[in-house]
């Protein structure tokens, strides 16, 4: 039996969300032009006039946006509302260098409940649901993001943030948990917590669970369902465009459905910038056309995915994305985090250690991953005891951390033995088999 | 007294230590003492040879990562006790041990510690001014 949060957009025709996009596109490249020096400068560079756009179909004659953009106009450039606006900031982690710096209006937050509430019912979750969410709360868009949701939709929120796995199963068995709402591999930590307690999964409250902020496959949903017997649904976002809930899985559980009343997506060649056509893998772009306080226009997402507008046997008209298999860059999602190899080399100058050789070696253990950071130990490091070397050790460790807040493993290996390429250095194994 | 103690960086690797030990075998070069520490990750090898200055060479020409490291080397009766009196020594003039390792002569009833300490001239002083026997590095080199 289909259910929806927003029946009316959820299953609008197709020439009825095309022309809410458009007006809603036409609307927010006007504010832009008026309210972002950025995006004026950017439009009036091209030759572009407000009037140049009317419809969906001009949506590539825009510019695109991306994540250099948010450093180079760092923290509040591309915001278009005065600061007494925003109700709520966040931000990514800065893992490539600035911290990226996102905005909220009232009304963007309500916008953004709507989309987490319209993931949680289509994950079959209802208002007399105990919804427990183990998302990170804070800067990181997860918790609140699917909080609101929760409390949108008027089902219970059970704001557990991450960590605590013991107290996290008691609060399940306890308070009731129906949906859990958590990281792919934190559900399969949290198998593993059941198990070694030698509690029964199918005793629990647990019924579905919304997973995202991290890639997973068709095998770690299998896994988690058989594990936690529960039906595990992805959900999609990202900071920049909104937080959790721009895309979200139906019971069909083939793709997600993007919430195109706010989001238009495409998808782009990496390389030429070309639009390619449904069904093609490419770069994810998204524009945002009914955010107030941060209205991008095709911003590159660099997530690979391909886009389907097959009809959904949920009733969903919304068009759906694949999972993203990969990215355009060298981001790594290590526990949620994104981590970017050039960032721990950085770590490494910072400590002085020379122009360091290194490289990752990333694998996923017990269902968590893992990340080891194999240093090559220069002649100038090495002294006769095991203490000093440990200090080393302990020294990038703690760097690390503080830097990427990811515990990593750290190994230091005989110089030379880190494999030199002609080119681009190959930095990382990825042992995980996603 | 002061004596030359080579320290050679080694991975846990199988064979890694069989490779270190034949360029000091090729290069002519003979072993006096070693000892090995060990981490689960990694190991320092420490030893005392006849050539130190060729070793570092041959070591380093391979692309080995080695240092050079002053250590002494105390000639302890062999009789019990002896070894303990020598300890108490660097005790009592507050001066920590980093390690030691101990080999046995083959002509005299002594045996030999390779000692690394904090204050290497400070340990040499008190263990001079307390009558216990430390070997000239030529000594231990050509033994």
């Amino acid at each position: 039996m289909p259910h929806y949060f927003n029946e009316e957009i959820e299953c609008a025709s197709r020439e009825k969300l095309r022309e809410l996009q458009s007006w809603r596109l036409r609307e927010t490249v006007a504010r832009c032009y008026t309210n972002v020096p950025f995006y004026r400068k950017k439009l009036d560079e091209m030759g572009l006039s407000i009037g140049d756009i009317q419809s969906v179909d001009d949506l590539s004659k825009l510019p695109f946006t991306v994540k250099q953009d948010f450093r180079d106009t760092y923290p509040f450039g591309l915001f278009a509302v005065p600061r007494d606006q925003l109700v709520r900031v966040h931000a990514s982690s800065g893992t490539t260098g600035k911290q990226t710096v996102v905005g909220y209006t009232q009304r963007d937050i309500d916008d953004w409940a709507e989309d987490a509430a319209r993931a949680l019912v289509a994950a079959g979750a209802t208002k007399s649901d105990f919804v427990h969410v183990a998302y990170g709360y804070g800067l990181f868009t997860g918790g609140l993001g699917l909080h609101y949701g929760v409390e949108r939709l008027g089902a219970t929120a059970i704001p557990c943030s991450s960590g605590n796995t013991k107290r996290q199963i008691d609060i399940i068995q306890d308070f009731g948990s129906n949906i859990l709402c958590c990281t792919p591999s934190y559900a399969l930590f949290i198998a593993e917590t059941l198990r070694e307690k030698g509690i029964d999964p199918a005793s629990l409250p647990l019924r579905a669970g919304i997973f995202g902020a991290e890639p997973w496959t068709e095998e770690m949903r299998k896994e988690i369902e058989e594990q936690l017997c529960i039906k595990a649904y992805d959900i999609y976002g990202l900071s920049e465009i909104m937080g959790p809930g721009v895309s979200f899985e139906c019971c069909e559980q083939t793709g997600m459905h993007i919430n195109e009343d706010k989001f238009i997506p495409e998808i782009i060649n990496p390389e030429t910038g070309e639009v390619l056509p449904d069904g093609e893998q490419g770069e994810l772009v998204f524009t945002c056309i009914a955010k107030e306080a941060l209205p991008l226009l095709r911003y590159r997402t660099r997530d690979i995915a391909s886009l389907s507008r097959q009809p959904c046997s949920c009733g969903r008209t919304l068009i759906k994305m694949s999972k993203p298999c990969g990215r355009t860059d060298d981001m790594l999602i290590i526990r949620g985090v994104n981590v970017f190899p050039s960032q721990i080399e950085s770590v490494l100058l910072e400590l002085n250690l020379a122009t360091p050789n290194y490289h990752l070696v990333v694998d996923r253990i017990d269902n968590l991953d893992t990340l080891e950071v194999q240093v090559e130990l220069g002649a100038e490091m090495f002294s006769d005891t095991v203490r000093s070397l440990e200090y080393i050790e302990k020294k990038i460790k703690s760097a690390l951390l503080s830097t990427l807040g990811l515990a990593a493993t750290v190994k230091l290996v005989e110089p030379k033995t880190i494999s030199r390429s002609e080119g681009k250095a190959k930095r990382v194994t990825d042992n995980r088999k996603l | 007294m002061i004596i030359k103690q080579i320290s050679v960086f080694v991975e846990n690797k199988l064979g890694r230590l069989a490779q270190i030990t034949d360029i000091i075998g090729k290069a002519g070069i003979d072993i006096r003492a070693l000892s090995i520490a060990d981490t689960s990750d990694f190991g320092i090898l420490r030893v005392i040879v006849d050539r130190p200055d060729d070793a570092i060479k041959a070591l380093k020409e391979a692309g080995m990562t080695v240092s050079l490291t002053d250590v002494i080397a105390v000639g302890i009766p062999d009789q019990p006790g002896a070894f303990s009196k020598a300890v108490q020594v660097m005790s009592d003039a507050e001066i920590s041990i980093e390690y030691m390792y101990a080999f046995i002569s083959r002509t005299d009833r002594e045996a030999f510690v390779i000692l690394r300490t904090e204050d290497i001239d400070g340990s040499v002083r008190v263990l001079e001014e307390k009558g216990i026997k430390l070997l000239h590095a030529e000594d231990v080199y050509h033994m």
